[in-house]
């Protein structure tokens, strides 16, 4: 028989439990896989080329625009140049595909129960995750869409067709379009947290952005206010340019950027509040 | 055993009260009821599909009984914020991201349960994994994978481990190793509770066992009283399941 002689050390001597500790874990977790920086790196060249390949276009095949510069401006060319609707698609594509494999990375491998049996606290460590991708996914699609405008801006000025950040609309568009990172970040993360599988929970998650904007028209009053509620239709009222004719039911700026608002919130809470009682 | 093991840590021990678990109409584990106790090696035994995994999940919170309760620490594990300084646990040592280094794991686990760095290092060289901290564990044997496992479950320097089939890919050193690690875990008093199926392992190692079959508590008794009359504890085993229940191969689960 084993004589207990000495003792462990009492676990009352346990420091205080620390948000910020999960935010660094996490942070720790998100950037040790080597598939995180080329991910962000593929994402963002491809979304940059979108958009520089379409300003190529308008400087290249310049004569056959025929317009003048003054007119190419005041039709809103270069904002509509700034982020094109196919770089938006493949930036919500690949931003939700970040978002989806940094929850179901966890899950699918079993990870999950390694994380949970060491900090029981799932809410705070799915909140630790939730912001560690939100703060780089915003970041990344501050970078993206910046440099976008600014590549773009200087492919036009070859045909001094350029507008400053300082013109209309131009700095909508720029955050517009950034913000469109994260939301769809978190998008993927609550398709995730709710699919668990990963190739499932990445389409899904496409679908749910993209699929089912693509299937909805505005041109009914009840199909209006559900496609006003999806984040592709909000992100193109807001990156509208000016001489948009509005449809049957116009909307407010104010209206899209609570889209986005509303939308964001209510992913990161399914994210963080889903996981509480289910079995893992 | 005349004389159990002396209470001396009360707040170590797990106690599992009739607990239930099933899935759909599945019943993994039905009104288990047991205790363990500090200061020993127990062994959790019974065969393929007994429940034993489950019953672990059980006590981690992981997943949730349908019935009953079990209490670690007299509180059930969920109630912690932080797991790691209460309990140490490798439950399966696929549990991890093949992408990732070990260090980097080891590191994340440790950060958010506020535990030094430096104990990192440490647990990889108790676990002989020192050399391999900069691997991808996508690249580790399942034998490292265990000794992994075992890394992150000492990393709080917890009272009470579990550890779920630990031996699994282990070589003989390997075996060895742990047979003397976990002796020594509960030599300092630690309630440390180890299931497997390898029967002379578990003849070396514990001290007391508890044996269920198809969900159901078959035995909780010390070793010494289980193998009495019998050559073996393989042979105590086969006996005690094989007279209780009809979840012999072959038999409807």
């Amino acid at each position: 028989m084993t004589v207990v002689t000495t003792a462990p050390a009492p676990t009352a001597t346990e420091p205080r439990a620390r948000f910020r500790d999960l935010l660094a874990a996490e942070w720790l977790k998100f950037w040790s896989l080597r598939s995180t920086p080329w991910g962000l790196l593929t994402g963002a060249l491809v979304v940059l080329a979108a958009n520089a390949g379409q300003a190529w276009d308008h400087w290249r095949y310049w004569r056959q625009v025929g317009e003048s510069p003054a007119r190419f401006i005041a039709d809103g060319m270069p904002l509509q140049d700034a982020f094109t609707t196919n770089a938006g698609i493949l930036m919500m594509i690949a931003a939700a595909a970040i978002g989806t494999l940094a929850i179901t990375g966890e899950y699918s491998t079993g990870l999950i129960r390694t994380t949970f049996a060491a900090v029981p606290a799932r809410r705070s460590v799915l909140a630790a995750k939730v912001t560690v991708l939100t703060a780089v996914m915003t970041l990344f699609g501050a970078v993206v869409a910046a440099a976008s405008f600014g590549v773009v801006q200087t492919i036009l000025s070859g045909r001094h067709a350029e507008v400053t950040i300082g013109y209309p609309g131009a700095l909508r568009i720029v955050v517009a379009s950034a913000l469109l990172a994260p939301l769809a970040a978190l998008t993927g993360a609550a398709v995730g947290v709710a699919v668990r599988h990963s190739a499932a929970a990445v389409a899904a998650s496409i679908v749910i952005l993209q699929a089912i904007p693509l299937l909805i028209h505005d041109g009914g009053h009840t199909s209006a206010i559900v496609a006003h509620a999806l984040p592709f239709w909000a992100w193109n009222r807001l990156v509208a340019i000016p001489f948009d004719t509005p449809g049957r039911y116009p909307w407010t700026l104010a209206g899209a950027w609570t889209v986005f608002a509303a939308w964001a919130a209510a992913a990161a809470i399914i994210a963080i509040a889903a996981a509480r009682w289910r079995d893992v | 055993m005349s004389g159990g093991p002396r209470r001396r840590h009360p707040d170590r021990v797990i106690e599992a009260n009739e607990l239930t678990k099933r899935y759909g109409r599945t019943t993994a584990v039905q009104d288990l009821t047991f205790t363990v106790r500090p200061g020993h090696v127990t062994g959790f035994l019974g065969p393929n599909g007994a429940g034993k995994s489950t019953t672990l999940r059980l006590m981690l919170g992981l997943n949730t009984p349908t019935a009953g309760a079990v209490t670690i620490d007299g509180r059930p594990f969920r109630d912690h914020r932080r797991g790691l300084r209460h309990v140490g646990a490798l439950l399966d040592a696929g549990d991890v991201h093949g992408g990732r280094t070990a260090g980097a794991h080891l590191a994340a686990l440790a950060r958010g349960n506020r535990i030094p760095r430096s104990r990192v290092g440490e647990v990889l060289d108790a676990t002989g994994l020192a050399d391999a901290a900069r691997r991808r564990i996508r690249g580790f044997s399942l034998g490292m994978r265990q000794r992994l496992g075992i890394a992150a479950a000492l990393l709080g320097d917890p009272p009470v481990l579990l550890f779920d089939e630990p031996l699994n890919g282990l070589d003989p050193e390997g075996v060895k190793w742990i047979r003397g690690l976990f002796r020594g875990l509960a030599a300092e008093g630690r309630t440390v509770f180890v299931s497997s199926h390898l029967m002379s392992e578990m003849e070396h190692t514990a001290d007391h066992l508890i044996v269920i079959g198809r969900g159901r508590l078959l035995a909780d008794t010390a070793m010494a009283d289980l193998t009495a009359g019998h050559a073996s504890l393989e042979d105590a085993f086969m006996a005690l399941t094989a007279a209780s229940t009809d979840y012999i191969a072959g038999g409807n689960r």
